[in-house]
Parts: C-alpha cells; structure tokens; sequence
C-alpha cells in the first residue's frame, strides 16, 4: 500500500481546514490508516494556516517530519514558500499564484517576496512545483470560495485516490446550494493539473 | 469506522457511557468536546458562566446518581480547582468526569501548564488518550472508574490529541445507567465540615492505594516488546512520535497515568537494558517513576518547554546518543514576513481600539528611547479573548493580559498605588460574566477611579462564538433570559454607565474623553456584534486614488482588508465588511473612503 504525506495550508478564511477535511475523509473511505491536524494559533481570519494530512497503511504522528513532506498544497504563495523546508527532496509543490499581503507588508515593513524567490525557496528541494491561477479559475467560475475545492481538484491527479470517491465525499461536505459548483472546480483543477503531470513525472 | 478529532471522540464516548449533565466554559483546545455534546437532545449540556460553576453543576448532578461530565481547557481548571478538589473529597455516586485539555506550545492560551500534577494534587485518577480512538475508549473507563472508586476522574488531552482527527470505531451503544436520579441525604459525604473533611481524607488514601491495585490490570496500559536494549514509558501523543522515532523499541504506553502502575513498570524497568521516558512539558512520569528506586531519564535531553514532535524526540534522542545521526535538514526560506493573526475586517473591537491608540499616544512606546522605560499616557490592563490581539502593532494597545477577568482588578491596584496616569481595564461580555463581575464589585466597593471597557460582541468569539449569559441563547439552542450588562453594572452601584456603538468612532472618543475625566468608577459599554456572525456583507468600500494622499492613515487600524500595493493603498473588496463597519472612512482626513 502506498503512502503519502501532505501539507495544505493558507491564510485563515481560505477553506484550508475543510479542503484537508476532504482530503483525510477521501482517504479514509479508500482504505488507508489516517491522522490530520490543523494548526490554527489564534487565527480566526488572515492568519497562517496549515494542515498535516497523513494517510498509509498505519499511521503514528498526526504530525509530519521536517523534510518529509511528499507533496505541499498552498493557497497562497508567500505560505508556500513559509512551509517549502518541509518539503522532501524531489516533492510537490502546487501552488496557488494568489498573493495576500501581511500587514506588515501593506505598513511597507516588510517585502512580499517575488515569484522567483518563491520559486527559489521551493528548487531548493525540488523541481516539481508547479504554479496555479487557482483564485482566477475560481473566479471566473463565479465564487471565489471555491477554490479550496479547485486546488483539492489539482492534488487529486497525484493522490492514490479514485476520482469517485472524491466526488462522493465532496458532495457529503457541502450543502446543496454549493454542491454543483464546487465539483465543477473540482474538475477544473484536474484538467489543470492533468496536463502538467503527463508532461513532467 | 470515522475519522474524528480527539474532541469529538470524547463528546460521542461520553454520549455513548451515557452522560446525562455536560458542562463546560469554552476554551480552546476543549471547546468542541461540549459543542458536540449538545447536539444530542436527549441530555443536559450547558455553556456555564465560568470553569468554576460548570465544576459545580457536574458536581450536583453526580450526587445525584447521573452520569456528569465537565471539561475545560488547562488554566479553566485552576478556576475550577476549588470545587475539583473538594469533588475528590466528597467523592460521586454517578461517574462524574473532568477533562482537562492542556495546550503544550501555547498555541491559543496564557501559559503551558501541565495539569497532570492536578491528578496527584487532588489525589484522583487520571487517563491520558494517544488518539481519538483511546479518547474515545478512555472515556467509557473513566465514568466506570469513577463510579466504582467514588472519585471524580481526571481525563487530560492536549492540543494535538484534541484537534487531530484519527479513525475510530464507536463501538459502544449508548446506555444510561441511572435514568431516575435521586439525590440521597448523606451528610458525612457532602457536608465538609472538619468533622467530615477528616475522615474523608483518610478514605480517599485508602482509594488511592486500590487504584494503584486497579492499575496494574487496566487494559489501555499496554506493552510492546521490541529490542530489550532500550524501553521506552510514554503516554499521550508523546507516544505516536516516540514509536515514529523508534521503530524497534519496547514500548510501555500507559493510558492511566495516576496513580502508576509501579509493578507494572517495574516488570518492563527489568527486561530492558536502559529505560528512558518521553512525555510532553514536565517530567510527571520520570519524577515518578525514579521515586519507585528506577534508573530512568528523559528530561536530560527531551525538552521541557513546547509541544514535542517526531523531529523535536529524534533531534535530542540523537544528542543523547540513542538514535544515529540522520543529517542535515533544510532550514525555512529567510526573510519572509510573517502572517501574525489580526482582527477581522470589521471587528467591533478596532474602532475602540483606535481611539485608545490615538488618545493614549500608544505608538510612541514602540519607538526606541535609548532603553529607557516608558510611562505609557493611558495605562490599559488587558483581558483574555479576541482583543488580546489588540496587544500586537499597529494598535499596540494592551499593557498587561494574564487570565480572564484580571484587568480590572489590576486596574484598581494601579490606581491604588498611586499612579500619576489614568487607568483603563479592557474586557469582553462573556469574560466579563466569567470573572468580570466580582472584579467591577470590588473596584465599586473599594471607590476606585478607574474607567472600564467591556467590549460587548454579543458572543464568546475567539473560541468560535458560543453563546454565554448575556446572548440569551443556551448551549443547545434554546432562548433563555439574557443578562443585561447595564443593569447589572448600575445593580452593582455604577453611577456612569455608557453604552456606545462600536462603529462611531466620534461617540467613542468623546465617550472615552468623558469617562477619563470622571472621578469614579465608569463603565463603557462598547457594543457591536461580532463581524463573523453577520453573513451579509454590502457596499464594500473604496479608496478614491485622486483623493487619497498617501498618508497611510487607514492602515494604522490594522484592517486585514486594507493593503497597499507600489505605495498606494487599497481595499480589498472580498475582505471589507463594508457598510457594517465604515471606521476607515469615518477616519480618513482626505474623505478619499466611501462605497
């Protein structure tokens, strides 16, 4: 039986806890030993998120290993860089583009890194990184919210798991007047995706 | 089978061994355990006004013969350790269990306190659970325990146990043991006069010595021989990374930790070459452990500071020399700014906050002044909540925040020491029921000149909005009498009571002004609902470019929604609360902000 190891993470209000909720429910209903936990700190909005899942044939740590990490799913990018140590060396990284400034960077504190420091931050471990416009797909569907299903669409091209059942536990977690739409962007993550894997690995 | 967090695990093993009276104070990491619980209609879950009341009312209903639970988060229990210890004392008819849930790493609390010393310090039992399906399972054990043994159970999570999900098999039916409760007339139990007191000591050290009995058999005290050149005693979630970092070890995992089984760990002590624990924050088992005449270290190289991982027990087991060297590790990427938590967009506490800011001149004490100590203009004691965040830049408004309730008190005492400056106590409505009240009777009592804010949301928002004493909604939904701040405070003898809205900043300030300037007690009620319980958002607001003259005003509110990009400022409309909130444009001197 395989294993995989992930991070997902954001900034608070983003649908992180959810999307890792999917994630490990998804798992589970395939047959595999789970552990997820979030890390939240006092955040209720705007702050770092991020979520350990962990899926094999048995579990121990609910937390991951540094440097260990097979694949890391960032909504935003600045947070990708944030977790890119934790990373094992030839992981993925798919990254949302989208950038929410901290405040210290709107105060003019601090920078907000730029996309080749990103991107430098991530080669340090591996190559597979790859870049999504997530928030613009989103978008462009009509509900922003949804991206957190979209980039749930983009890690299912490389998880060891049936695209049914993700279906099927997508539609559990939402309610209806959301339902369709989410698994519209779920798709469209996949097709984004699809391309990018038959292309690279 | 279900994935469930540790919270969740234990609300259902609860429900499952037949609790019938839930109670509990929100705090996190316990909060979900009662939230859970109170969905079920068919017993009694309530938010209680503070750690303290809910001890009692699971007290009350143990004496009873119902099955009680309480739980709280770590500090809750010091609230609660007056009754928790007099519980030991008298000892239950029905189960009556308290969880306590610790936060090693401090991740949403004031301190990391290990409340396992609360086992031995109140001389109870406790159980420790290493995942949501032991939460689960313990629980059933712990209403058992506590009935056959006539003492209140302690049941201690952490953090990680309580807010990471793992599989579970529910494999219990629910059950009520005692559907009819009756209470039964038993002075030398319930009364603790000295005359009783006494004699109920002595028995609770004789149920002491039949737990260490019971122990030594208890089924989630477990076993696993691996290589006899290294044992490993663990309990909680110390044990999932310990058995990451050493595979092939032996392993004594114990899901009762007090009173130890001595025997027990004596027998595993025998058939290993060296025995070394590894647990979370103090050294509870290693201490313990060494008084029964056993050769055991831990805490010479396992930290005792912050939440352990596998990373932390294999980087110091390797220091210790008892795991290889595994190699250099990546550091994090350099100079990324960090993402502190903020208020939201459109928290009713910002406006206020503002105000303090500007008329306490509180950004002058983060400038440098060569190490010299600063006299801040307007002394502001904190409280524990949302606003806490307030302490952060830009607002910088906070000078002290220890426990829930204890600004105003400090407040007092400032003023009675005799400082030159005005003096500001800062607290929510829920804490202010929590443990607010007794403060602001005794800084009326005492004539204090001391102006309080409550800042009233209308929830208990930081632990995820639960309902409390002044919402007028209970635990499991139901309307109830809501307690009125205003009259309570002018009950209590408050002679100048304001009730200002939140989002005025002009009302605010003169308020503010106001009060300051009043040789009595004063009290400001700041209301405004908590942002995240207003779904609807209209009229997002914008930055006119033209207008806007780059002062960057707007962005010493701290608003998640305002940013700037290339130097100019804007509002990001997605975040912005829009016409709920308005302080920016209120604010800003180039009337550059509307909708």
């Amino acid at each position: 039986m395989e294993k995989m190891d992930l991070i997902v993470t954001g900034v608070g209000g983003q649908g992180v806890v959810l999307a890792s909720d999917i994630i490990s429910e998804t798992a589970l209903a395939a047959g595999f030993d789970v552990k997820k936990t979030d890390t939240l700190g006092m955040a209720q909005r705007g702050g770092s998120v991020v979520s350990h899942v962990r899926m094999g044939p048995k579990v121990w740590s609910p937390l991951i290993q540094d440097g260990k990490v097979d694949l890391l799913l960032a909504f935003e990018k600045l947070e990708a860089a944030r977790w890119s140590h934790h990373l094992r060396p030839g992981g993925i990284a798919i990254v949302n583009k989208y950038e929410q400034p901290p405040l210290s960077v709107s105060l003019g504190q601090d920078k907000y890194p730029a996309d080749k420091e990103i991107a430098a931050a991530l080669k340090r471990q591996t190559d597979r990184f790859h870049f999504v416009d997530g928030t613009g797909r989103a978008k462009e569907l009509g509900n922003v919210r949804t991206l957190n299903i979209f980039m749930l669409g983009c890690f299912s091209v490389f998880a060891p798991l049936e695209v049914e059942t993700w279906r099927e536990i997508i539609s559990r977690r939402l309610p209806e007047n959301i339902r369709e739409i989410n698994l519209t962007a779920f798709e469209m993550g996949r097709k984004e995706m699809e391309g990018v894997r038959i292309g690279k690995s | 089978m279900q994935l469930l967090s540790g919270n969740e695990a234990l609300a259902l093993g609860a429900y499952h061994s037949g609790v019938q009276v839930a109670s509990a104070y929100p705090g996190t990491p316990s909060t979900e355990i009662l939230e859970n619980l109170a969905r079920f209609k068919d017993i009694y879950a309530e938010w209680s006004t503070n750690e303290k009341v809910a001890m009692e009312v699971a007290m009350g209903a143990s004496y009873t013969g119902a099955r009680a639970m309480v739980s709280m988060k770590h500090v809750g229990l010091n609230v609660a350790s007056d009754p928790f210890i007099a519980a030991s004392y008298t000892g239950t008819i029905g189960g009556l269990v308290v969880v306590s849930a610790d936060d090693p790493q401090i991740h949403s609390s004031q301190n990391e306190q290990d409340n396992r010393h609360y086992a031995r310090l109140a001389k109870v039992p406790m159980l420790e659970p290493t995942d949501s399906q032991d939460a689960y399972d313990l629980m059933g054990y712990a209403f058992d325990i506590s009935e056959e043994f006539d003492t209140p159970v302690l049941l201690r999570t952490t953090t990680r146990i309580s807010h990471s999900k793992s599989v579970v098999d529910a494999k219990r039916k629910r059950t009520v043991k005692n559907p009819q409760p009756t209470f039964y007339f038993n002075m030398q139990k319930y009364v603790m006069l000295p005359v009783n007191a006494l004699p109920r000591h002595a028995l609770m050290e004789k149920r002491l010595l039949r737990l260490a009995e019971y122990t030594e058999t208890f089924p989630l005290n477990v076993i696993t021989w691996g290589r006899r050149d290294l044992g490993i005693v663990t309990s909680g979630v110390a044990y999932q990374y310990a058995r990451e970092a050493f595979p092939e070890a032996s392993f004594l995992k114990l899901g009762m930790t007090w009173p130890l089984p001595e025997k027990m760990i004596k027998e595993f002590a025998g058939q290993v070459n060296r025995l070394i624990v590894i647990e979370e924050l103090d050294p509870f088992l290693q201490e313990n452990i060494r008084a029964m005449g056993i050769e055991v270290t831990g805490k010479e190289f396992i930290p005792l500071v912050g939440e352990l991982n596998t990373q932390i027990v294999t980087e110091s087991s390797i220091g210790a020399g008892l795991l290889p060297d595994s190699g250099k590790l990546l550091p994090p990427a350099q100079g990324l700014p960090r993402r502190p938590p903020l208020l939201c967009p459109g928290c009713p506490h910002t406006g206020i906050y503002f105000v303090l800011n500007s008329l306490g001149q509180r950004s002058k004490l983060l400038e440098k002044k060569n190490g010299e100590p600063q006299e801040p203009k307007l002394i502001i004691t904190g409280d524990i909540g949302c606003y806490t965040l307030g302490a952060l830049p830009p607002l910088n408004v906070l000078d002290t925040t220890v426990c829930m309730g204890a600004g105003i008190g400090q407040a007092l005492g400032m003023e009675r020491a005799g400082v030159r400056n005005r003096v500001v106590a800062v607290i929510g409505d829920s804490t202010f029921m929590h443990s607010g009240i007794t403060g602001l009777v005794d800084a009326v009592y005492n004539e204090g000149h001391i102006t309080i804010l409550i800042l009233d949301n209308r929830t208990t928002a930081m632990t995820g909005h639960q309902e409390h004493p002044g919402t007028g909604i209970s635990a499991q939904g139901q309307e109830t009498f809501a307690v009125d701040i205003e009259s309570l405070a002018r009950g209590i003898g408050v002679k100048d009571i304001k009730v200002i809205n939140a989002f005025d900043i002009k009302a605010l300030r003169n308020g503010l002004k106001d009060s300051l300037d009043r040789p009595e007690v004063s009290v400001i009620i700041v209301r405004g609902s908590c942002v995240m319980l207003i779904r609807k958002r209209a009229n997002p607001r914008k930055v006119d470019t033209e207008k806007c003259s780059q002062c960057n005003y707007c962005l010493s509110l701290g608003c998640p929604a305002i940013q700037s990009a290339d130097g100019q400022v804007f509002i990001e409309p997605s975040l912005c609360a829009g016409d709920i909130c308005t302080i920016c444009e209120q604010l800003c001197p180039q009337k550059a902000i509307s909708a």
